[in-house]
């Protein structure tokens, strides 16, 4: 009854989405006011009956309905709770509903904070979620029903991942989801405003916070998954440029470049073709990731969707959503004028730089997660591309990012003066260049060129941050009220190349001084690495709720400090899946990791030790720039902006002021 | 001028068709660098006597199969059949590669689903395998006359595959020669 | 869903387990076991298709590095180490792809977009720059002011 009942809601949120998108485009276009009203109703109406479907879902799995085939392969009723729950977005269907969700979600906010906008734009942009929204939920109601029911249901469930069997993974999902699907809201702003031509600053300034919103989603959602990937899978790594790591991270650079490129379209009226183009290639991105996840096109994703027909359908998904959007760019974006000017040396140039080296970075990401593709549908053979050419390829293009992070926010609009800038400049650079050189000869190498290189990117992009809001502040007579006078999108800025920087630290110092040993270890035996001791105290039996594990016993010693660490080998009964829980020691400066690896004759086991100096810092980077972007989502203009402003004319007064 | 606005488009095209025919393809296959080759030389002693030995000079002279089987791969019982049936029709003699298996294990297996193999070479530690760029077992070469390497299957074979495929190819490759 | 969906394919379908090597070996120096530590994370599993041979627990995996282990040890380069794995199983297991007519796309493409992108911003510039000294007229001006004081009102 409740899976039939889920069933049904699905299939009304359909008929609401296409409500949502058929009357308010036609409305819009014709200008027949009662038309567009609908789009607000139908979008609440859509994510209620998502809800419901959604609940009908969780509320299978909680009370183990193994008749519904979903369930089945993804449960078990020795599974706790909260596993239980989690699971409803454990496989594809059930990721695919989330999706769906996150999507109705994403179209309640908008109906929510857009009173301000034009009842045109506002019917528009929620037309143009709709029919996303359509295509998503014909893909679920055709290839891929969650309510699915088993003639004879199993006794139990086959048991959820035991690697899905984690904090982390319950939350990860989620989170990646609503950065993914949140790049539809701007997506749908750029399309409305193609299609209404009203591309203008005002256009920019609606579409930043939603756009900053959906990226502080994406970054938490890929640190997120970084941080499960180094803790769960027991090789200390937590990046491997994987087809499906890349699907995340394409996005997210696209939508780094969007949020500078809007920066400059609302504040000069620049780039407007350019920042619209930008925002669909963001959430085609997100689409293409969800294709290549699930189509089986490469061999990262091949078990997550077998059946092919599922891969034809998000292909033709794409082929109108994307194909659609971008003929319309081309119908529309020659018409698009920048009234602006600036010179070549200027803020605008240098943030179009900045959005050139990311989409570059994007560019060559997808080239080479594509090109093994590419060369096997031609016959030229097989290949492979890996974390050695992304690594190649990414760093000499990230390099300059950092340096201009640090650099542009001392330029001025307009046309600015290399001469000034460095005379202004040119004495913190070469403070930053020593510091990095010094610190790594002091601490670490004397020798390590690329260290040098990455510790002095990273002082100077922290310290330019810092310098470049100083010189802000001393413009007032007062240091407090010069801090107070800043816009809370300065201090976001500020704490997000903060963040960069923090980042940076981590990944080079974590990249480069990591010591690692596999040992065989004996009770009692004692094993030194990077000054540490670690003594072996041996295996002792644990039971789980669904799961047996060998239980290490290790103390460690640090100076005169001791602790004990436990890592786990489990095997999982359902899935009979053996896992290894490794037992890490965090701290500001290194990480130490054990994991079990097998046991040997007499007790013994072979054990894989790590220290890994700096590398919570990659994921501490990740959190600071997520609240660099909460500081400027909540700056003052733009809850300004989603206030009614009956004044507002679809005309393009803004750009008018830039001119 | 306005054609710049169509380049987004017609990449978008042309990546379009690249995913399209990317549905036909098999990612996971890696193709043999064997193929045109001669195959890799082995001298191992045989399954069934640890005496005996079988070689790849076996496959001078003649059109050949060689599957590579162990007891443990679950995908070999799926095949098994078609192997047995083929061997029946005595078209193209069989030979076997016991991959990483232990004998006696290997030998109840052969006796509970039948042998279809000429003879079943014995590689306990996998090497011989290694040689051959075995990676997942079932796989399945065709050696010609000079025993050269001509075609590999990967994976179980399937009625289609031995159909459409492989007895084609034994044939013409039989009638090349003779 | 990033690594975890890559986890989840390969312990679905190929039982791919967690763990990354456990072998415990004996190097004669430091640095023979940094070339096969590097080699064996350059270089990918058969099996688990998506993992390196240093990653993967397949037992395909565990074979391989004993060869690459065995082919240092013996003294040979890195180079015929990727050899011997390349003559039987192809370019395939060469996570950084070989620099060949094939690839030459793949290598120089960043280059090319990055030379694009800068000519494009090069373009822009120049086709304003010689206007650029044209700065607000007077009535610009005007209605520019007009326009702050009316946003102030608001």
């Amino acid at each position: 009854m409740i899976p039939e009942l889920g069933h049904i809601a699905l299939i009304m949120a359909l008929m609401m989405a296409l409500i949502q998108s058929s009357f308010p485009l036609a409305g819009a276009a014709q200008g027949i006011p009662v038309w567009m009203a609908v789009a607000k109703p139908a979008g609440r109406a859509q994510f209620l009956f998502l809800i419901v479907a959604f609940g009908c879902l969780a509320f299978s799995f909680a009370s183990n309905d193994f008749s519904v085939l979903y369930v089945a392969q993804h449960s078990n009723s020795s599974l706790p709770l909260h596993y239980r729950l989690s699971a409803v977005w454990g496989g594809h269907e059930g990721s695919m509903l989330l999706w769906a969700l996150i999507l109705g979600l994403w179209t309640l906010a908008v109906t929510i904070f857009s009173r301000g906008l034009a009842a045109d734009f506002v019917a528009r942009v929620l037309g143009v979620m709709g029919l996303v929204s359509i295509g998503i939920l014909l893909f679920i109601l055709l290839t891929s029903n969650p309510f699915e029911r088993l003639a004879s249901p199993p006794a139990d469930g086959n048991d959820l991942n035991p690697l899905l069997q984690d904090f982390g993974m319950v939350v990860h999902p989620p989170m990646l989801y609503m950065g993914y699907v949140g790049l539809s809201v701007a997506f749908s702003f750029a399309v409305a405003a193609l299609l209404g031509g009203t591309l203008d600053s005002a256009w920019a300034r609606w579409s930043r916070p939603w756009t900053l919103v959906a990226w502080i989603f994406l970054t938490f959602g890929i640190t997120l998954g970084s941080w499960w990937a180094y803790y769960e899978l027991g090789w200390g790594g937590w990046w491997f440029w994987d087809p499906v790591e890349n699907a995340s991270f394409m996005p997210w650079l696209v939508a780094t470049a969007l949020i500078h490129s809007l920066s400059v379209t609302e504040k000069r009226g620049a780039f407007k073709a350019w920042t619209v183009l930008l925002a669909i290639f963001a959430f085609s991105l997100s689409l293409l990731g969800t294709f290549l996840v699930r189509s089986g096109v490469l061999t990262s994703v091949h078990a997550f969707a077998t059946d092919p027909g599922r891969g034809l359908f998000i292909l033709m998904l794409l082929a109108i959503v994307i194909g659609g959007s971008l003929f319309l760019y081309a119908l529309r974006a020659p018409t698009v004028q920048d009234h602006v000017r600036y010179a070549l040396v200027s803020k605008e140039n240098l943030l179009l730089l900045n959005n050139v080296l990311l989409v570059t970075a994007a560019g060559s990401i997808l080239l080479g997660t594509l090109y093994p593709l590419i060369l096997d549908a031609l016959g030229l053979g097989k290949i492979s591309v890996g974390p050695p050419y992304f690594d190649a390829v990414f760093a000499p293009l990230m390099a300059p990012v950092f340096v201009l992070a640090g650099i542009a926010p001392m330029f001025p609009w307009r046309q600015a003066s290399i001469r000034k800038v460095l005379a202004r400049t040119g004495k913190l650079a070469l403070g930053c260049l020593i510091t990095g050189i010094g610190l790594t000869a002091v601490f670490w190498n004397p020798r390590d060129i690329a260290t040098m290189a990455a510790l002095t990117l990273a002082v100077w992009l922290a310290a330019s941050a810092l310098f470049s809001l100083t010189s802000r502040v001393r413009l007032r007579e007062h240091w407090r009220e010069g801090l107070r006078s800043q816009s809370r999108s300065v201090y976001g800025m500020t704490a997000a190349h903060l963040g960069l920087a923090v980042f940076l630290v981590g990944v080079t110092l974590s990249g480069r001084y990591s010591v690692e040993k596999t040992v065989r270890m004996a009770p009692g035996e004692t094993v030194e690495i990077a000054d540490y001791r670690f003594t072996f105290l041996g295996v002792s039996r644990v039971e789980g709720p669904n799961y047996v594990a060998s239980r290490g016993d290790f103390e460690v010693q640090a100076g005169a400090t001791a602790f004990r660490l436990h890592p786990e080998k489990r095997s999982y009964r359902v899935q009979r899946n053996m896992m290894t829980e490794a037992a890490i020691d965090p701290g500001w400066s290194r990480d130490l990791y054990v994991a079990l690896g097998e046991p040997m004759e007499n007790g013994a086991w072979s054990v894989r030790l790590y220290c890994k100096p700096f590398i919570r810092w990659i994921w501490g980077g990740g959190l600071v720039m997520m609240a660099g972007g909460m500081l400027s989502v909540s700056d003052r203009r733009y809850r300004l902006a989603a206030k009614p402003d009956e004044s507002w004319q679809p005309a393009s007064s803004a750009s008018n002021v830039a001119a | 001028m306005r054609l710049k606005f169509l380049i987004p488009l017609s990449v978008f095209a042309l990546l379009l068709v690249l995913l399209g025919v990317g549905l036909k393809l098999d990612p996971r296959e890696v193709p043999s660098p064997f193929i045109g080759k001669p195959a890799p030389p082995f001298a191992l002693p045989t399954v069934h006597a640890a005496a005996q030995t079988l070689s790849s000079g076996e496959f001078q002279g003649q059109v050949s199969l060689l599957n590579v089987w162990a007891s443990w791969c679950v995908s070999c019982r799926q095949e098994h059949p078609l192997l047995l049936q083929l061997s029946k029709t005595g078209l193209v003699p069989i030979y076997g590669l016991n991959y990483k298996d232990e004998r006696p294990a290997a030998l109840a297996w052969l006796d509970r689903f039948g042998d279809p193999y000429r003879a079943s070479a014995f590689d306990a530690d996998g090497k011989t395998g290694i040689d051959w760029g075995v990676y997942g077992v079932p796989e399945t070469f065709v050696i010609d006359r000079k025993g050269i390497i001509r075609y590999k299957f990967t994976g179980p074979l399937t009625e289609e595959a031995l159909e459409k495929k492989l007895l084609p190819l034994v044939r013409t490759l039989q009638e090349e020669a003779s | 869903m990033s690594a975890v969906v890559r986890m989840l394919a390969l312990l679905v379908l190929f039982r791919c387990g967690t763990a990354a090597a456990t072998e415990v070996r004996t190097f004669q120096d430091p640095a023979q076991q940094q070339r096969y530590e590097q080699l064996v994370k350059d270089l990918r599993c058969l099996v688990c298709q998506n993992q390196s041979l240093a990653d993967s627990d397949a037992d395909l995996a565990r074979d391989l590095r004993d060869e690459v282990y065995q082919i240092l040890q013996s003294g040979k380069s890195d180079q015929e180490a990727v050899k011997f794995l390349v003559d039987r199983y192809g370019d395939f297991v060469l996570y950084r792809p070989p620099f060949n007519l094939m690839t030459l796309l793949l290598w120089i493409s960043p280059l090319l977009l990055l030379f694009a992108g800068l000519a494009f911003i090069w373009r822009r510039s120049k086709q304003q720059n010689p206007a650029m000294a044209a700065e607000l007229t007077a009535s610009e001006q005007e209605r520019l002011q007009q326009l702050r004081k009316t946003t102030q009102q608001q």
